[in-house]
């Protein structure tokens, strides 16, 4: 997807160098090594002319996107360009709706798995791919059992074992310090942006290959937003990441790349410090400078 | 874990199929009961012409040269229906405009589980208490008042149903959407008359299923009537009088002592059929009337 | 001129007055039917006690049936209400969830899934007394069960199958779909969201439900009495657990019994006074029991809903 671009030189491009700097697109700030380490990473899935209809309605037009391993992949637009749509058809949930349709495939690699095909199990690419909701949805259980009860859902028997991993996820997503004490009280008594780590901590525990996230902080205040900003920037050493936002500052904070969407098509695709300072398209820039959306 | 994954996809299966079975079992009892309906019908109707049925305006089956004209039950029947439904209608509509429209939240969640209990009480305590308390009352107004009559009954039933009329109602103006009331308040409209002008025929599809409801358990009612209504068949549109209706008659002959293949002993699944088939066209008269009269919003 | 503008606002307020006072007036009636349907429950109640009084005492409880009336007693009532209602619970409570689970969560949008649920609404309509006859015909005469306690258990789980299955569906219905959404992204199938998530989270609304349906089936007379059970039964049933191997039988099953509200039945049309009195006292305990059971199944289900808070 790297489609050449005009290059761009004088005042407007040392204008948009600025904005993104406002915008706080971290990678910006002369991180090279990152920048360079992003590019090479290999990719883990790749979209290929895929389509998707509800019904008759087809609400993604031939995405073809790659999807570069250990990287966070943002991807934004406005209300309705299909954004989430997309997203949910990485872990299939379009499947519990009837009347839904891929075309097209996603492959996850290094095994050539096409996630979106008829005869691959939705249940077996969910245990593979993790997802975080917009709105914090912890099971009115434990939090020790909502973390573990993706372990038990595939199986594993061991109380040690299943201890270690919940441990473990909670640590990652920065919550154990604050319920180390109180494991078996339950998920509903924590505070939202803590019920969104659990989530979080929840979808780690199975050690997904991607983890998916879908507006993760539109229904939390801003402190506790920058926290899971923070968490998904640590959890890019674990795993893929691909991160729905409506919020584009967010997008440039938190991603290595950037997929701009529109009415159900993939505007642009790029590293987001390309897409927030030198976009190639004139939809992307006229999103991104806030002309419409 | 694909081994395991295809053991619980197996399981899913199976499972579903066992709850689909469970959900079909509800058309079997629909078919069942009409299936016993009518095939325990068909030995009587072979002896007594449905003519005969309709018009003979005596029902004796227990004597030697016994009669089978279902009138004088199904009148029995629609006469403390009747009764019922003068007093069930206007005052659960009235309870249910109340609650819907002027009560105070807190009062609606406390008195709600109340009436409810109005209708959970057993037949047979409300058939004592018509009998022993609600006729011994309508004796000090209507001296005339034989010991077994249709009217204290009806009225006991009429109560029993309240709640029914009152809480389906109650949720149909409910749901009648909020901006249309206000429209009602911004034209300088007040509480009742935005109730009644607005929110009642914006619920009366709901409303008419409401009665529905009340009228099948009217219908249906048994044991108030077996208890204080007499059990004598009398062709009467009078409700001061006694009289049987077709429930009160199914009771009488299940609890004597008739031999299972005699005529008489038939007769009580004709009454249910004849029963059965009254709530039906209630059922399909309220249904038809629904779609005319609805809303549309 | 400014005389008319005058005479219009007069008008005016005389109008909103008069609506003003309609309103208030209706609010009074609304209370005063209220208030008179809820004086009706506590007269009835308060009466029965009264009239029964002079039977109240552990006699009562443990004597059977007498044609003496001070003599009489409701022992085998209350024992045979016991195991039909033990009999009703155990076939309507999985009949009836797992009914709702299918509509519910499982059904797809056809013919078969409308044909189910048009059926469900009806049979909440039928009168109870058509269930006895299909009692009488289906389980006394071709399946030959007799007038049995299986009989009457089984007639009045039918009975309430669809007030479980309403109940059921309306719990189920509550639990958020983001909760089962959760669920699948973690990969369970679909029962596994049902059976570790659905279903647990709604308990409260189902043991509800539960309980209302053996409310109503425990004051149910007129199916009892089609299916030609008898008032004057002066012995027990076998009793379903004793002290020798196997501990547990199921003989009892096939045993006459008698229930409370064909007891008071009973009573009450004896010409004999002082079988009303019992009649009274039996229908005080009857109407006691049912007050009891819907009290317990609205705790239940503030309990529940305080516990879960979406």
């Amino acid at each position: 997807m790297t489609s050449e671009r005009p290059l761009k030189i004088g005042p407007e491009a040392g204008e948009a160098e600025d904005r993104a700097v406002q915008m706080g697109a971290v990678h910006l700030s002369g991180d090279e090594a990152r920048r360079n380490a992003a590019a090479a990473a290999p990719i883990k899935a790749r979209a290929t002319n895929l389509d998707f209809y509800y019904g008759n309605f087809q609400a993604l037009k031939s995405i073809n996107i790659d999807i570069r391993e250990k990287q966070v992949t943002a991807l934004i637009g406005p209300s309705g360009c299909g954004k989430s749509t997309f997203l949910r058809c990485f872990n299939r949930m379009h499947d519990l709706t009837p009347g839904t349709r891929y075309e097209g495939s996603i492959t996850l690699f290094p095994d050539d798995t096409n996630l979106v095909a008829r005869n691959v199990d939705p249940i077996e690419v969910r245990m593979r791919i993790g997802m975080v909701f917009q709105k914090p949805n912890p099971f009115p259980k434990s939090i020790f059992e909502n973390v573990a009860y993706g372990l038990r859902v595939s199986g594993r028997r061991s109380r040690v074992g299943i201890a270690e991993e919940v441990e473990k996820a909670l640590r990652h997503a920065a919550l154990w310090d604050e319920v180390k004490d109180r494991l078996d009280s339950s998920g509903l008594s924590l505070s939202g942006g803590q019920q969104q780590r659990l989530c979080i901590a929840r979808a780690l525990a199975t050690r997904p290959e991607i983890l998916l996230f879908d507006e993760p902080t539109s229904a939390l205040d801003p402190i506790a937003t920058a926290r899971i900003e923070e968490l998904i920037a640590t959890l890019r050493d674990e795993v893929t990441v691909i991160i729905v936002t409506h919020n584009m500052q967010q997008a440039a904070r938190v991603s290595d790349y950037t997929a701009f969407m529109y009415l159900g098509e993939l505007v642009e695709f790029d590293a987001t410090s390309r897409i927030f300072t030198n976009p190639g398209k004139k939809a992307t820039e006229d999103y991104i400078t806030g002309r419409y959306g | 874990m694909l081994r395991r994954l295809r053991r619980r996809k197996i399981r899913d299966r199976v499972i579903e199929s066992l709850l689909l079975l469970s959900g079909l079992f509800a058309v079997f009892i629909t078919a069942a009961i009409v299936y016993i309906l009518v095939s325990e019908s068909i030995p009587f109707f072979r002896h007594i012409r449905l003519v005969e049925f309709f018009t003979d305006t005596m029902w004796t089956p227990m004597f030697d040269s016994p009669r089978f004209g279902i009138l004088p039950l199904l009148a029995g029947t629609l006469v403390t229906t009747f009764v019922a439904l003068c007093v069930a209608i206007p005052c659960g509509i009235i309870i249910a405009i109340y609650l819907s429209e002027f009560a105070p939240h807190r009062v609606r969640e406390v008195v709600k589980p109340f009436l409810e209990l109005l209708g959970a009480v057993p037949t047979v305590v409300y058939g004592y208490f018509a009998l022993m308390m609600v006729t011994p009352f309508l004796r000090h107004f209507l001296p005339d008042l034989p010991g077994f009559n249709m009217l204290s009954p009806g009225l006991v039933i009429g109560i029993m149903i309240i709640p029914y009329i009152a809480s389906v109602s109650e949720d149909a103006m409910r749901s009648v959407p909020n901006y249309m009331r206000e429209g009602s308040y911004a034209m300088g409209a007040t509480r009742f008359q935005t109730a009644v002008r607005v929110v009642v025929p914006g619920a009366i599809s709901g409303i008419a299923a409401a009665f529905i409801l009340g009228i099948s358990r009217a219908v249906g009612e048994t044991m108030v009537v077996a208890v204080a209504g007499g059990l004598q068949p009398n062709l009467t549109w009078n409700p001061m009088e006694s009289a049987a209706t077709i429930t009160a008659f199914i009771v009488q002959v299940s609890l004597g002592d008739l031999p299972h293949d005699s005529i008489g002993y038939q007769s009580i699944f004709a009454a249910g059929l004849t029963l059965m088939v009254t709530t039906l066209i209630f059922n399909i008269a309220g249904f038809m009337l629904t779609r005319r009269f609805r809303e549309v919003y | 001129m400014a005389g008319a503008v005058e005479t219009a606002r007069a008008q005016l307020y005389a109008s909103v007055g008069r609506r003003k006072l309609l309103d208030r007036l209706f609010v009074l009636l609304g209370m005063c039917i209220l208030f008179a349907a809820l004086l009706t429950l506590a007269v009835l109640f308060l009466n029965l006690v009264h009239d029964g009084a002079g039977r109240f005492g552990w006699d009562f409880f443990t004597s059977f049936p007498s044609r003496i009336a001070t003599r009489a007693g409701i022992l085998s009532a209350w024992v045979g209400t016991s195991l039909v209602m033990l009999v009703t619970v155990a076939v309507a409570m999985p009949m009836g969830v797992a009914a709702a689970i299918y509509l519910e969560e499982y059904a797809p949008k056809n013919w078969v899934t409308a044909i189910i649920e048009i059926n469900v609404t009806n049979l909440a309509g039928v009168p109870s007394i058509i269930y006895g006859l299909l009692a009488l015909g289906l389980f006394v005469y071709k399946m030959s069960l007799g007038e049995s306690i299986a009989t009457a258990g089984l007639t009045l789980a039918l009975l309430i199958l669809p007030i479980v299955i309403v109940a059921t569906r309306e719990a189920l219905r509550a639990v958020p779909r983001s909760i089962r959404e959760a669920a699948y992204a973690l990969g369970a199938t679909q029962w596994e969201v049902t059976a570790h998530h659905v279903l647990p989270y709604s308990t409260g609304g189902i043991l509800t439900g539960m309980i209302i349906g053996l409310s109503r089936a425990i004051g149910e007379t007129a199916p009892i009495i089609t299916i030609g059970a008898l008032a004057f039964i002066a012995f027990l049933p076998t009793p379903p657990l004793s002290g020798d191997f196997p501990y547990v039988n199921f003989t009892w099953l096939s045993d006459s019994f008698t229930v409370m509200p064909i007891q008071m039945f009973n009573w009450v049309s004896r010409p004999d006074p002082a079988f009303q009195v019992n009649a009274a006292a039996a229908g005080a305990i009857l109407l006691g029991m049912t007050l009891l059971m819907n009290g317990v199944a609205i705790y239940v289900r503030y309990r529940f809903r305080k516990k879960i808070n979406w």
